[in-house]
């Protein structure tokens, strides 16, 4: 199965989870699978119309799913999917 | 680098100097050469605080010779955790003096320009014009945005760090060909899908690994050594201790690098960002009760329930022995509440207590209030003994 790599902001929402296996075999589909087992995930990471937050970066191995097909990105046992959410650590 | 200069013959090192780089001059991959290109670089600092400090100290050892830090906050007591440039008497001082007195002990030779002043879009590209390279170390999103936007504006690389708990990122933005922020995330998030001070907080040797790997990536740049991490995004995870690495692309379509550019000068950005605060404020249309009415209330032996919407970790810090349900596991847990009774709630500062009191309103219950100002009110004016965090 491939593995979806929650960063540590989201992981209240994961269950404190920091990787979670999910059945899929696209990336649209891992995180559908992923929202559907932790629907407090889903606002942040899709707009109200369901698309993914254009702040929300995700990975397949080492690449970004903007340069490969996008959700359509196939991904087979052993990948590791990476949401890379945007971080800062300061205080304005 | 094409941005960095050539050798400057004014850089001749002194036998002081020779004496003091060493380390540097036995090695080849910086030998003189490279330490005279140390001795003739600019760099600025942005911020002096967690990733300013171990970048500021490094630098300056390693023989930068010209380094420019821009801040205007004053040391405090919480600073003292990560921000190893500051000790225990600084508190109170300008940030920028009590570095500038540490970085000068450290090496006399260092031509240090301090701009006490926040940046911003009116003073940032002069400021930038005049320095090779420049270094982030605030990481907050609006000077984030301003930092990579006036680098790509001035053609200057942009060392990033930014670290969250115990994860950070680091990259070099804006090279001639390589990829800026904006390339990675072209918009921030909107204020209330980042996470706020509830889930805050930062272990404090983590800007000193990231901001070490800011330093290492300035040093390499100026000597024109290694592989720079441009085009690269080193994901850093302290608690795993692993490091891990994602390309990144100079994305064709980006507004400030890309080729049909639409950004040309620099906008405001804490609009952009959406300016937020360390918890939002409480609206105006929540009932709340003062910290000083709530404490009449309690000395009146009055039925009030305090719920406290924080988390178990800051319970445990202090507390007004308030039944603990964190404001995310309300919703689950409200058939817990007695709607009849009245229900003060609080958090730290009052901005998670005013979104329960909000929830609870809406559920029905009708006596409920927020305590303003959260228990840092009550630390400050009731019970002076209690920590504040």
């Amino acid at each position: 199965m491939p593995q979806i790599q929650i960063p540590s902001p989201l992981r209240q929402y994961s269950g404190k989870q920091a990787s979670i296996n999910v059945a899929a075999s696209t990336v649209g589909e891992a995180l559908a699978d992923l929202v559907t087992r932790h629907p407090d995930l889903k606002r942040h990471l899709y707009t109200e119309d369901g698309k993914l937050r254009s702040f929300v970066n995700v990975y397949v191995n080492d690449e970004d799913m903007r340069y490969l097909q996008k959700e359509g990105t196939a991904v087979q046992d052993g990948d590791t999917i990476s949401i890379v959410p945007s971080i800062a650590g300061g205080i304005f | 680098m094409s941005t960095l200069a050539e050798v400057n013959p004014a850089a001749v090192l002194s036998n002081d100097e020779i004496l003091r780089y060493s380390r540097h001059l036995i090695m080849p991959e910086v030998g003189m050469e490279g330490q005279q290109k140390l001795k003739a670089a600019k760099v600025l600092c942005i911020g002096a605080g967690g990733l300013g400090s171990p970048l500021a100290l490094y630098l300056t050892a390693a023989g930068v010779g010209t380094l420019g830090i821009v801040d205007f906050d004053v040391v405090d007591y919480t600073n003292l955790q990560r921000q190893i440039i500051h000790t225990t008497n600084d508190v109170g001082r300008k940030k920028l003096d009590s570095a500038a007195e540490k970085l000068k002990a450290i090496n006399p030779f260092l031509n240090l320009h301090t701009f006490e002043t926040k940046l911003t879009s009116t003073n940032a590209l002069e400021l930038f014009r005049e320095f090779d390279i420049v270094a982030d170390g605030t990481d907050n999103f609006p000077t984030r945005y301003l930092v990579n936007d006036a680098c790509v504006l001035t053609g200057k690389p942009n060392v990033y760090g930014s670290i969250f708990r115990f994860e950070g990122q680091a990259s070099v933005f804006a090279t001639e060909d390589g990829p800026c922020y904006r390339c990675l995330y072209p918009e921030p998030p909107p204020p209330g899908l980042v996470p706020s001070c509830a889930e805050g907080g930062v272990l404090g040797i983590l800007p000193g690994l990231v901001g070490v790997i800011q330093a290492t990536e300035t040093i390499k740049l100026i000597l024109g050594q290694g592989d720079p991490l441009v085009g690269r995004l080193l994901l850093v995870d302290a608690l795993g201790m692993k490091f891990r690495e994602l390309k990144l692309r100079k994305n064709p379509d980006c507004p400030v690098c890309g080729t049909h550019r639409t950004i040309a000068g620099l906008i405001d950005y804490d609009q952009f960002c959406g300016i937020r605060g360390q918890e939002e404020p409480a609206g105006n249309d929540i009932p709340a009760i003062s910290v000083e009415d709530l404490k009449r209330k309690l000395d009146a032996k009055a039925d009030v329930f305090i719920l406290d919407v924080r988390e178990p970790h800051e319970y445990q810090i202090c507390n007004l022995n308030g039944y603990l349900i964190p404001v995310g596991d309300l919703p689950k847990r409200v058939s817990e509440l007695d709607s009849s009774r009245e229900i003060v709630a609080h958090c730290k500062m009052g901005g998670r207590s005013a979104k329960a009191v909000n929830f609870l309103r809406r559920a029905g219950f009708t006596k409920v209030y927020n305590l303003t100002g959260g228990i840092t009110a009550w630390a400050e004016r009731i019970d002076t003994k209690m920590p504040k965090y």
